[in-house]
């Protein structure tokens, strides 16, 4: 029997406006336990909510980057349930009246472009931190983090694979980055997410029972928690049991997952309109202002570098996909380079080195203009290709420009053809055998004589150069 | 004449003519709460010495010639209002021991004015109830028959302003909670227009519901009030920000051709005959001011009060969640973890109706009821808001008993609920359409207990309400109610 | 209402509360639901719940930071603390 996995994610990010969701305190991580509060975010008793404008603003921006349909008339409503991180006993979300609906984003995997519905995005605010001190039997709580904005884009059950579910993520990922709503980053609980996962024989129609998984660290751990989770439900239905519904837990150590120990069979969270808060009504020329203050998304980048610069399909859409590539290309452009040598470079040997050495795209430390100027100075001859490898690694290792990396690496390559032409004449002379090979018609032979001149060289020898000059002195 | 026995508007010419100080004033306050509370228990905290330093503020500002309409003026506030760094507790274990770190809105502006805080007055539980029984500090008594309840929730408000315990009293009306004990306490009271007073520092209760507003012994010191505490406050956005002020300044109103509807409902069954009788010669004092008072009816009153206690306990139910001894307030000792210390901190900290309302609140929103419920709940609230706006297409204001009977023997009712709720019928619908209403007394009933009537007119016509108050007030020989001898009732 | 539906809204509401309670509690809202249940005699098709009573819209607060309260403000209240933070007993 094969079965098929069925995926679906709620991703939290949260909004790196300057202040919380209903209050004035500034949005910041790393500070003081806390003082980051006032009566608003810490729940005292009296004190009322007030609506961050630019949150509303930035979710609406992460609805139109992501195709949705803008809510016109929007409404806050009370999630209500209790623990210890919660001032005030309820959650300040979005139920009956989502900011976003029905919207999708368009990923590219080995098989090809699907396309990921969102059902919805909306707004809620964050709750606090809370600590648990190792031998201790009381627990602690931050509230600096209480009130911040958060935004939860829920996707339709569209994924079907690990990949999918991890080329989603970076996918989502690099739109919001590219509209500038969030620092994204998953390792610093800016960017959070759960993942529902279900199996069901392959051309089956309905939805098997499906779990929640969280705690998830990083894209990769997603991807690794999909793989564990489905192949595990499949274990449990070939064995004749039946999947439970339930919230787990992904260890990243051990690659598993495990029950969350379950406080309440439902929560019946009792939802009503916030009374506190009134309704959000968005109208066309809000919804216009902001289209106007949207960076060029992905989508439309990847677009104009096909049509535009003749960029191949498969590379315009990585270029664009990545907030940080895709600034320095144009950059690169505007500085003079060629798009397909700038593309070239970016595409094949820079994602190569970045996977090396396992950096993000956002960690590139050098700039389009020293991009722009590496190319140039191969055109010029300054430099082989070659060598232009070793620059490229250079300026990604330290950030040195590149004019400076040649000189320290001595890599100036022989452009000279006084030069060369000595060197030239003499390994024809020293080679009379190859020589005379080459002029019988084996004109294979020119490359044991550039590599020979490569050797004498060590390699700094201009290759373009060199064949015209044997190809000149073995005329003769 | 005691300096307790004046109105804020006659202690307003003499403070200003430098006759009396505000310092002499605030100790005869003073004193009366020490002979009347006792018996009384109007008062959770009473600020002696605050309120003689702020006295002496006052007493800066009036020699300079500064300060507002209620600088030295002596006030009592509810005791689910926060004034930073005192006691409040709203009348519950659970936050016996709560000081905020902030003031209120209506605290900053009251402050600004150079008004005197006499201290936090008694109410029912979270401003639950309708007699002030349920406090945690004691029940209130009504100080025109001891042996009876005051009403509720604002109840030690009303007692303390009917008793010459404070000048003019700061309540809180979610159901009828400033109305209902001005009318069994022979004092004039309103509430204004949802949204007229910000609610940034009232503890909530129900927050589609709650307002803030005056007690005192004559309309003109509501109006004084009103004109200090009406601002539009960015904190609540529920706030009304261009609010119309002046409401002293538009006291006079002539009552010729002015239309008054009395809704039979109001008048029917359930509503005691000399209340009745009382509110009806009343309507003929505004006729003979040359209004014309006319039978209407709405037909929506009895689904109010229902309406009202779904919406209210829901939104209760929500608003006292936070109170959980995490972060203040009580806290169950011993508790081996968060839950155990969540669920026995609430239990022992809350009272029985504020458990109630909060059972009844949870199951009203629940799964599986919120549409019955909660949903039709609201929807019954537009239609109600409806039926007023077509009652006030024909008429300027309302004129309806502000309490179905008189005040009621301590104990009476208490462990009746469904009775104890009906107490408020008159009041409720005001809240569920958000309008303005002024309740003063139009009459004595047997016992000599006082009997209230109550002017309700469209939103935002707070001004009118408080004018045709006032023309009643004028024609029927009053302006200044003079407070009772504890336990003894005033002819 | 039954029992068991009093006991489940109890868990929900964080109280607790004792059998005798429980059945006076039984008593008490199977009254106030009675009462309550009259809503269903009118008609409320395709009105609108009134969520909102004074009818303002787009109520925000532009994103400028105002200074938070010293922790001191915060904490104060806490029934327990330390320097930084609000203690409470072990979170399961």
């Amino acid at each position: 029997m094969k079965y098929e996995t069925v995926i679906g994610m709620e991703i939290h990010v949260e909004l790196s406006t300057e202040t919380k969701m209903f209050c004035g305190c500034a949005n910041a991580f790393g500070a003081g336990e806390n003082t980051l509060c006032c009566p608003v975010c810490a729940g005292l008793p009296g004190t009322l909510p007030v609506i961050n404008a630019a949150a509303v603003d930035y979710c609406i921006m992460a609805g139109l980057a992501t195709n949705c349909e803008i809510t016109r008339h929007s409404l806050m409503d009370r999630k209500n349930y209790h623990y210890p991180d919660l001032t005030k006993g309820f959650q300040t979300s979005q139920l009956y009246y989502p900011l976003c609906r029905n919207g999708y984003v368009d990923i590219e995997t080995g098989t090809g472009v699907k396309r990921i519905g969102i059902r919805e995005i909306h707004m809620e605010e964050d709750a606090g931190k809370l600590v648990h001190p190792d031998g201790q039997s009381c627990s602690r709580v931050d509230y600096n983090r209480a009130g911040v904005p958060l935004i939860e884009i829920v996707t339709q059950p569209d994924m079907r694979s690990a990949e999918e579910g991890r080329v989603f993520l970076e996918t989502l990922r690099n739109i919001l980055l590219c509209i500038g709503i969030s620092d994204c980053k998953m390792q610093e609980g800016s960017l959070r997410c759960d993942v529902n996962i279900s199996v069901r024989p392959e051309g089956s129609e309905e939805l098997g029972t499906r779990t929640e998984t969280k705690n998830l660290n990083s894209f990769r751990s997603a991807g690794r928690a999909i793989e564990y989770e489905a192949a595990r439900q499949v274990d449990v239905i070939e064995g004749g049991g039946r999947v439970v519904q339930q919230t787990l837990r992904y260890d990243d150590a051990t690659g598993t997952t495990s029950a969350l120990r379950s406080k309440e069979d439902s929560h019946d969270y009792r939802y009503f309109p916030e009374p506190d808060l009134m309704p959000i009504v968005v109208d066309e020329d809000w919804i216009a202002r902001i289209r106007e203050r949207l960076p060029e998304l992905p989508e439309t980048k990847r677009i104009r570098y096909e049509r535009e610069l003749g960029i191949p399909g498969r590379d315009a859409r990585m270029l664009s996909s990545s907030r940080r590539l895709s600034a320095i290309f144009e950059t690169a452009m505007a500085a003079g380079a060629a798009p397909r040598a700038a593309a070239n470079w970016l595409i094949g040997d820079l994602m190569r080195m970045l996977k090396d050495r396992l950096l993000d795209t956002e960690e590139i430390g050098f700039s389009g203009e020293d991009l722009a100027a590496l190319i140039a100075l191969i055109d010029k001859g300054t430099i082989s290709s070659t060598a232009g490898r070793q620059v490229l690694e250079g300026m990604l290792d330290t950030g040195k420009p590149p004019s400076k990396l040649v000189e320290e690496l001595g890599l100036t390559q022989i452009s000279d053809a006084d030069a060369l032409r000595e060197i030239v004449k003499q390994i024809v002379r020293d080679n009379p055998k190859p020589a005379a090979d080459y002029r019988a018609g084996k004109k294979k032979a020119m490359a044991f004589f550039t590599g020979q001149a490569m050797k004498r060289t060590k390699g700094k020898a201009n290759p373009v150069l060199l064949q015209e000059l044997f190809a000149k002195e073995l005329k003769k | 004449m005691q300096l307790y026995e004046y109105t804020a508007h006659e202690l307003r010419s003499l403070l200003r003519s430098g006759e009396v100080s505000a310092a002499e004033t605030a100790e005869a306050l003073l004193d009366r709460i020490a002979g009347t509370d006792p018996q009384l228990n109007a008062y959770i905290t009473v600020l002696g010495d605050a309120a003689l330093e702020q006295a002496g503020e006052a007493d800066s500002l009036l020699k300079a010639g500064d300060g507002g309409a209620l600088c030295g003026v002596p006030v009592g506030i509810k005791d689910n209002i926060c004034i930073r760094g005192v006691r409040t507790t709203c009348a519950s274990r659970m936050l016996e021991n709560f000081s905020p770190p902030y003031d209120a809105n209506v605290i900053e502006l009251l402050r600004a004015q150079g008004s005197v805080f006499l201290g936090k007055c008694n109410m029912d539980e979270f401003a639950m109830g309708s007699s002030t029984e349920t406090s945690y500090f004691g029940p209130v008594r009504n100080p025109h028959d001891l042996s009876r309840v005051p009403g509720g929730s604002s109840g030690g408000s009303a007692a303390a302003v009917a008793a010459g315990s404070a000048v003019v009293a700061i309540g809180s009306d979610t159901g009828g909670s400033i109305r209902q004990p001005a009318s069994l306490c022979g004092v004039v009271g309103m509430k204004p227009t949802y949204g007229m007073v910000s609610r940034y520092g009232l503890v909530a209760f129900a927050s589609s519901l709650d307002q803030i507003g005056p007690l005192a012994r004559s309309v003109r010191d509501c109006a004084m009030v009103l004109d200090a505490i009406v601002k539009g406050d960015s904190r609540d956005t529920t706030s009304i920000m261009d609010a119309q002020d002046g409401f002293e300044a538009r006291l006079e109103t002539d009552m010729k051709g002015k239309r008054v509807g009395l809704p039979r409902e109001y008048f029917a069954q359930g509503v005691d005959e000399e209340v009745r009788d009382a509110v009806l010669e009343a309507a003929k004092t505004f006729e003979s001011m040359g209004a014309v008072c006319e039978e209407c009816s709405l037909p929506l009153a009895e689904y109010a009060l229902v309406a009202y206690y779904l919406v209210s306990s829901a939104e209760a139910s929500s608003n006292l969640a936070r109170y959980d001894g995490v972060r203040y307030g009580y806290r169950a000792h011993g508790a081996k973890d968060h839950e155990e210390m969540f669920v026995r901190s609430r239990s022992e900290g809350f009272g029985r109706e504020v458990k109630r309302r909060i059972m009844l609140g949870a199951y009203v929103l629940s799964a599986g009821y919120y549409d019955a419920y909660y949903k039709k709940a609201q929807q019954v609230r537009t239609l109600i808001m409806r039926d007023y706006a077509a009652l006030f297409n024909k008429y300027d204001f309302l004129l309806t008993p502000a309490s179905p009977t008189t005040a009621w023997k301590e104990g009476a009712r208490i462990d009746d609920p469904l009775r104890m709720y009906a107490a408020d019928m008159c009041t409720v619908p005001v809240n569920i359409a958000g309008l303005p209403a002024l309740v003063l007394p139009c009459g004595r009933g047997e016992g000599g207990l006082p009997i209230g009537m109550q002017i309700i007119g469209p939103a935002r016509s707070d001004a009118l309400v408080l004018g045709a108050g006032y023309a009643y007030e004028q024609a029927a020989g009053g302006g200044a109610l003079r407070p009772v001898e504890v336990g003894g009732g005033q002819g | 209402m039954e029992r068991k539906q009093i006991e489940d809204l109890a868990k929900l509401a964080k109280l607790e509360f004792t059998p005798e309670e429980l059945d006076r509690f039984a008593g008490d809202m199977g009254d106030i639901l009675g009462f309550v249940d009259k809503l269903g005699e009118l008609d409320t098709k395709g009105v609108p719940p009134a969520a909102h009573v004074s009818g303002a819209v787009n109520v925000l607060r532009e994103d400028v930071p105002r200074p938070s309260v010293p922790r001191e403000d915060v904490l104060m209240g806490a029934p327990e603390r330390d320097e930084s933070g609000f203690i409470i007993p072990r979170v399961i």
